[in-house]
């Protein structure tokens, strides 16, 4: 029965126990069952370790741990052992005796199991090898291998909430204001904006009562960076939290999670609990005299509420309507108080800063844009899942020197980086720094941490009305440019895809878009042109192909393309006959081409995945 | 809190109150800025952009509702700049595509010059709502009763009652129907009875006990005398006859 | 019958302002947000009816009407569209002959659509309940569905 941790020195003793025991000579497993693994089936996976080292009674030799995301999501369910490092991918339920029998017991290592280099088949075994993880600059994901994220204890064994004590007892809030000033950190969720000034305007605001929270609504499409550290890692963000909150002289903190993230909300909800009953969240942290108490929101369904405004709204129980920013939220926030909103990755960053230090961490990165930036990295590339590099790290390194590259051999296109309110950029443009200012100057943006590849096969008009879309769909309503602009755009969009676009929608579209860059009320209209805005710019040729030829040269939009069975290529096997649900192709014998019936096809891309001969073609 | 404050709008310099927005100042000077879902006796929306503005604040220029911006010393404040003016038009197309046929948008688009809007004809809608929000702000502000709200999100928000049915708490004074700027809510005082179409109510109207004239919805005399405690005769006379 | 609903209210404090987290409960509670209870709700807090309407129309998480004993949830974020989410829809439309938003009329199924559930680098992704199915194509569709 755990007692509170009531001084600085109860912690660092506990510290320094546990993590004696983290040096015992066992065998240690961790085991990735973050949400980006298990649609691959990484529960029953862990599951079936579980059982087969208590069978085989192992507990006292073998350390197992279930931890959050690891970070290489493409290849889940993946396992870390040490010693040796030994890194094994697509894990089934029948590998795991093995893995026990072999690796566990007899330190062997499972060729099966391991990565191999994409060109050269080369197998690699050590996790630190891997070009993928090799490349990366995981100062925050890292400690994810580490903890299991439902145990407290395994994030004060690696250290975890010494520099909130340090914050307490050794800093001044103005001192440690002054600290996150200097590190250069700048908000990590999209605007940039520096985050010590942020904090000193609300400490200097007029107020008793202020408020911290966390945005953790990440609602961007593609973007599940913020996902994977509040799953992975809670303490780190609550542990930045507190730490802010002693700052900026808040004694109420709000997290606000995303209603589609169940898992996040699950593990932020028990450390929150744990962390109280350890003495280190609630009344007289550690014995400092800072009370801080948290509570635990859920959003609705609405990526509007990712806008600070809106999200205070929906925090005081109305609708997520944003609102005016002409005063700002750290004066005048949740019911109308001081509040300092900060990403879920910014929270993150501050223990790091506190413990290492401000010249530490202004080292990393580039000037201006200090620090790492999780992305999540999807789409058409070999390597997919969450990365940690530094700013200024260029586009290519991370799609080519992480990412592996485009799979099956295709040809990169673009690459879509901060969600709806970012852009798409060409080939012309992966040499392009990433960070806060590079990217908009090219007319995109970093944003959240969303970045998307996409290759020959993806048509970039239906990318743009895909956007529409979507923001059409979350548009609060309340003002006219966005809630009428954007429908008129993606009208316009839907048009040229179906090959009813006109010469002079390009120009229409680019009206539109100004008009929403200058009037909306918040970001989400006067970003939402951004998509479109892009697209012109960079892929012009594709939109006056749709425009003026009625063709879609991706082979993406559906009024514009044709499926037909190429007769040679035919072995008349009937298999896109049996699977056609419009049953528009007819089989006409073993070894004779089938034929297709234009009529009856409705354009669903069964046969072109299904044939394994190529014999179906999109023209 | 009287602390003056010196602004400059289109060239003119007024001395103010901190604390005031653009628009209130303007207003008092009789400079004309557009607006649609604004109303004196209700908080201000920002929601039509009509009255936005460009406002000049040391080196930095932004195009802001005047409704909601408030003044500042040495602002500096352009209402009929051609960004501006650009801006208006377009939102007037907007609307006009909007509501195709309803005259108040209609006319404010003329006014601006635009004979039809730039989209596609097939897609024009014949709405007359604008959804600035104002018979629900009345309706909650004013009132007090939250009889009706803006419902769904995006371009589906509109103003209604309650589950699209009879909205129970309305006691049919009529708010809505008189702040409404393009006349999208439609009321009748017809044979002793109001009707209020949009949220399905009716309510019979009270007659003065002297000229006769039915003046008022029972409904909402009997809310007035509720909340204010007053005789239950109190109302037997209209206030002409009082 | 206990008053679900009231428990619900204590739970949260009669707190005004933590109106979506209850609506959210009554969500899990009932399947979807019962006229009745809403109308309790309403009366219990002092809350306009219309305030209840105005929140449960706006949030996406929030549905009016009984929803099916199955849940399916498909993605459409970035990540899954550019590998073919679309075409998935429309395969499930197809095989349970009813549109997204919809709940099959054996009340088996309700078909959502999501904007990103944090799978990127599985999609497409569909999930029905707690379970994730990832790498989903058109030929898988119907023996996932054979499962319930």
């Amino acid at each position: 029965m755990r007692t509170k941790l009531k001084s600085r020195k109860e912690l660092e003793e506990l510290q320094k126990k546990l993590s004696r025991k983290l040096d015992t000579g066992k065998t240690r497993i961790s085991i990735c069952n973050g949400t980006a693994c298990r649609p691959y089936g990484s529960n029953p996976v862990a599951e079936s370790f579980k059982s087969e080292i208590a069978k085989q009674g192992l507990e006292d030799k073998v350390d197992f741990k279930v931890t959050g995301c690891h970070g290489f999501c493409e290849k889940g369910p993946i396992a870390i052992i040490e010693p040796g490092n030994i890194f094994y991918q697509k894990i089934k339920v029948d590998d795991v005796p093995e893995i026990i029998q072999k690796s566990v017991l007899n330190k062997e290592v499972i060729s099966k199991l391991l990565f191999k280099e994409q060109s050269t088949g080369k197998e690699i075994t050590a996790q630190n090898e891997l070009p993928f993880y090799k490349n990366q600059t995981r100062i925050i994901l890292g400690n994810n291998l580490l903890i299991d994220p439902t145990e407290i204890e395994d994030y004060i064994a690696i250290g975890g909430y010494a520099a909130l004590a340090k914050a307490l007892f050794e800093l001044q809030p103005d001192q440690l204001i002054g600290i996150v000033k200097q590190s250069g950190l700048r908000g990590r969720g999209g605007a940039g904006f520096s985050t010590g000034t942020k904090w000193e305007s609300c400490r200097k605001a007029q107020g008793d009562i202020k408020y911290v929270i966390v945005n953790a609504d990440e609602g961007d499409p593609g973007a599940y960076a913020n996902e994977g550290l509040l799953t992975g890692n809670p303490h780190s963000v609550l542990e930045g939290l507190i730490i802010g909150a002693y700052a900026i002289g808040a004694h109420q903190g709000f997290i606000y999670v995303r209603n589609e993230y169940p898992l996040a909300l699950k593990n932020m909800t028990i450390a929150m609990e744990q962390a109280e009953k350890h003495g280190l969240l609630g009344d007289n942290i550690l014995g400092s005299g800072f009370d801080f108490h948290v509570r635990i929101n859920r959003g609705g369904g609405a990526f509007v509420c990712g806008e600070s405004t809106a999200l205070m709204a929906s925090l005081e129980g109305k609708v997520g309507e944003p609102r005016a920013k002409y005063i700002h939220t750290v004066e005048r926030g949740l019911w109308d108080r001081p509040s300092t909103l900060n990403n879920v990755e910014t929270w993150a960053n501050i223990p790091l800063i506190v413990n290492n230090g401000p010249e530490w961490f202004s080292k990393i990165g580039s000037p201006g844009n200090t620090g790492t930036k999780i992305f999540s990295l999807t789409g058409k590339v070999n390597n997919t899942g969450l990365v940690e590099v530094p700013m200024g790290i260029k586009l290519r390194d991370i799609i080519f020197g992480i990412g592996g590259g485009i799979r099956g051999n295709k040809k990169f296109k673009a690459v879509q980086t901060g969600g709806p309110s970012g852009g798409c950029l060409p080939e012309k443009l992966l040499d392009s720094p990433v960070d806060f200012d590079e990217l908009t100057k090219v007319g995109s943006m970093m944003g959240s941490g969303g970045m998307i590849v996409m290759d020959e096969d993806n048509c970039m008009v239906d990318i743009a009305r895909y956007f529409l879309t979507f923001l059409e769909e979350e548009s609060c309503g309340k003002c006219v440019p966005c809630r009428e602009g954007i429908k008129r755009m993606r009208q316009v969009l839907n048009d040229i895809t179906e090959g009813k676009g006109r010469e002079s929608d390009i120009e229409l579209l680019g009206e539109i878009s100004v008009h929403l860059k200058e009037s909306s009320l918040c970001q989400l209209g006067s970003s939402a042109p951004n998509p479109v805005l892009t697209t012109i710019q960079y892929f012009r040729s594709e939109y006056e192909s749709h425009i003026k030829n009625k063709k879609c040269p991706a082979g993406v939009c559906k009024a514009l393309i044709r499926f037909s069975i190429t007769d040679e290529k035919c072995p008349g096997c009937g298999m896109c006959v049996k699977t056609c649900p419009s049953n528009a192709i007819t089989f006409m014998g073993k070894k004779k081409p089938v034929i297709l019936d234009q009529s009856r096809c409705i354009k669903c891309r069964t046969c072109y995945d299904i044939c394994r001969m190529g014999a179906v073609s999109i023209e | 809190m009287s602390e003056k404050v010196s602004l400059t709008i289109n060239g003119n310099k007024y001395t103010t109150q901190r604390g005031q927005y653009v628009l209130q100042v303007a207003r008092e000077n009789g400079i004309e800025i557009p607006t649609l879902c604004n109303h004196e006796a209700i908080e201000p929306y920002g929601a039509c952009r009509l009255c936005i503005v460009e406002a000049t604040h040391g080196t930095r220029t932004r195009i802001v509702t005047s409704c909601l911006y408030p003044v500042e010393e040495g602002l500096v404040v352009q209402t009929n700049s051609p960004r501006i003016i650009k801006n208006r038009k377009m939102l007037l197309n907007l609307l006009l595509a909007r509501c195709s046929e309803n005259k108040v948008i209609k006319n404010l688009a003329t006014e601006y010059g635009i004979v039809k809007p730039p989209f596609r004809e097939e897609y024009w809608e014949k709405n007359d709502c604008i959804v600035c929000g104002l018979c629900v702000r009345a309706c909650e502000q004013v009132v007090g009763v939250s009889a009706i709200s803006l419902v769904n999100r995006g371009i589906h928000k509109e103003p209604a009652p309650p589950y699209l049915k009879r909205a129970k708490a309305c006691i049919g004074c009529g708010s809505c129907f008189y702040v409404c700027p393009t006349g999208a809510v439609k009321m009748e005082d017809k044979n002793g009875v109001r009707r209020i179409y949009n949220w399905n109510v009716n309510f019979k109207l009270k007659k003065c006990s002297v000229c006769g004239i039915q003046w008022a919805p029972k409904a909402q005399l009997e809310y007035i005398r509720k909340k204010w405690d007053l005789p239950v005769d109190f109302f037997e006379t209209c206030p002409n006859c009082k | 019958m206990k008053d679900r609903v009231s428990a619900i209210i204590k739970k949260y404090g009669k707190d005004k302002s933590q109106l979506v987290s209850i609506l959210q409960d009554m969500q899990a509670e009932y399947n979807f947000l019962p006229r009745v209870e809403l109308d309790q709700l309403s009366k219990k807090m002092d809350i306009p009816q219309s305030q209840i309407y105005s929140l449960a129309t706006f949030f996406k998480a929030f549905s009016l009407k009984p929803r099916g004993k199955h849940i399916i949830n498909v993605c459409l974020g970035t990540a899954c569209h550019v590998r073919g989410a679309d075409l998935i829809l429309e395969s499930l439309e197809r095989q349970l002959k009813i549109n997204r938003g919809e709940t099959t009329e054996d009340c088996n199924f309700t078909l959502e659509t999501v904007n990103c559930m944090g799978c990127c680098a599985t999609g497409p992704v569909v999930k029905i309940d707690a379970e994730y199915y990832g790498q989903m194509s058109n030929d898988k569709v119907e023996l996932m569905l054979k499962k319930y």
